[in-house]
């Protein structure tokens, strides 16, 4: 078939009737903490990972909790766990907690739509 | 019957005010004050937000009302005992006296929130790194100066310092520090036009009347840049300059910069006196701060018969809140002593 140049755009928005707002149910149960973040930034300012890719604790968490779940595990594997987001944080997230319990969330839901 | 005795403690707004009307119905009143001068904390403003009143002029104004025969006007007291005995009411004073009255009205206010609490913002730590209200002094005195004595090119104010913070147990918003840091910045533009001023905040909540369009006034006259994120961490540099560290959150990119002077703007907590003597009469509220009967209704009333109370010793509120919230008082202790 000719081809023509056009292609057919997936939308980029956050489709709130079909995202995966579950893992972040689960997530909550875990670390209660998480529902306390203001969004404030403090963890993403000391994050030597943030300072130096692209990664960034706040935005991983804010898209966990609206269902974005594509690629986020790529995402997650550039922090280092050094915790410095834990000392920083005006409200007491336990943000260490919250990376790894995405982490878990998000490989139990990988395994489970891609069994062995 | 004779003159019902009134007690008023704290010479602040909220004492003032309250004293001016209750003396005007012809009650008794003795308002204790414990620094040497009456008007508390607005006696460190320059000017009130959001329409810069001059505070001085505002300040005249409430302590020449309480130049008034009915009034007995005693500075420099401390109280270290309020209690009931019957249907009165004493106070012991730091002097050895007592004072006894028919009601006391508490207007004990409020203190800012003690920054070096918040070791990563350098307060205390670096000299370029200063409260709101030392800041607010320097622009009473007319120059905003660094610790080496130049003039800031260069401005941060961080909001929600010792609010909105569990780490140091304070949950709750102080509510004023927004539009006081709006406040400080559009006048050190108008102080040092050339000067970059930046606000870093959380959310900007600019509930009042009038703050929302001072907060756009601030952008779109004085060029004040508003950055969402809080600062993490505070650091001198070799010249004696502070490095932030930061997120700008809405571009989701951390941010650091240099400036020449830190600005914390500190919130409000419960007053030592407010502490002190709720706690001694069982009406110690959340934080520190007395607690009134109810939310929706008697407000101004407490679990005590003849125990009131008036202003910033309840929670955080703006200056004009406080003068509406001290004449409603007025209005609850004369209730009460017409039927006693």
């Amino acid at each position: 078939m000719k081809d023509w140049g056009y292609k057919i755009s997936t939308p980029r928005v956050i489709d709130l009737d079909i995202a995966y707002t579950a893992g972040y149910a689960k997530l909550v149960e875990e670390v209660p903490s998480a529902k306390k973040c203001i969004m404030c930034g403090a963890c993403t300012a000391t994050c030597t990972a943030s300072n130096l890719t692209d990664f960034s604790f706040r935005v991983c968490h804010i898209l966990f909790r609206r269902g974005q779940v594509a690629n986020l595990s790529v995402e997650l594997d550039k922090c280092m766990l050094c915790g410095k987001c834990n000392i920083v944080c005006p409200q007491g997230v336990n943000t260490r907690a919250i990376i790894s319990s995405m982490r878990i969330i998000l490989s139990d839901m990988n395994n489970r739509n891609n069994p062995l | 019957m004779g003159r019902k005795n009134i007690i008023i403690i704290g010479g602040g707004p909220a004492g003032l005010e309250a004293a001016y009307h209750l003396a005007l119905h012809d009650y008794s009143i003795t308002l204790i004050e414990k620094e040497t001068e009456t008007g508390g904390h607005i006696r460190k403003d320059l000017k009130l937000f959001p329409d810069f009143t001059d505070a001085s002029e505002v300040r005249k104004d409430l302590s020449e009302r309480v130049m008034h025969p009915n009034i007995d006007l005693k500075t420099g007291i401390c109280i270290i005992e309020l209690f009931q005995e019957g249907l009165k009411w004493v106070v012991k004073c730091d002097n050895g006296s007592s004072i006894i009255g028919d009601a006391v009205l508490l207007a004990t206010g409020f203190e800012t929130f003690d920054a070096t609490r918040k070791e990563e913002l350098g307060y205390g730590i670096y000299d370029n790194v200063i409260t709101s209200v030392e800041f607010e002094g320097m622009l009473k005195e007319g120059k905003i100066l660094t610790s080496r004595g130049k003039v800031p090119q260069r401005i941060a104010f961080l909001n929600c310092v010792g609010s909105r913070d569990e780490k140091v147990g304070n949950l709750y918003c102080s509510r004023v520090c927004c539009i006081n840091g709006v406040k400080l910045a559009i006048s050190f533009k108008e102080l040092v036009p050339d000067a970059e001023a930046y606000c870093f905040y959380i959310d900007m909540r600019m509930t009042g009347q009038h703050y929302e369009e001072l907060y756009r006034t601030s952008q779109e006259k004085y060029g004040v840049t508003y950055i969402r994120g809080r600062i993490s961490e505070a650091a001198a540099t070799f010249d004696n300059r502070i490095q932030l560290k930061s997120e700008d959150t809405l571009a989701c990119l951390p941010l650091k910069m240099t400036v020449d002077m830190l600005v914390l703007m500190v919130g409000i907590e419960a007053s030592r006196s407010t502490r002190i003597l709720s706690a001694q009469n069982g009406i110690a509220g959340e934080y520190g701060f007395a607690k009134g009967s109810g939310i929706n209704f008697r407000d101004n009333l407490t679990t005590k018969a003849g125990l009131f109370l008036a202003g910033t010793c309840k929670r955080p509120l703006s200056f004009q809140e406080t003068i509406a919230d001290a004449g409603a008082a007025t209005i609850q202790m004369m209730d009460y002593l017409k039927d006693i």
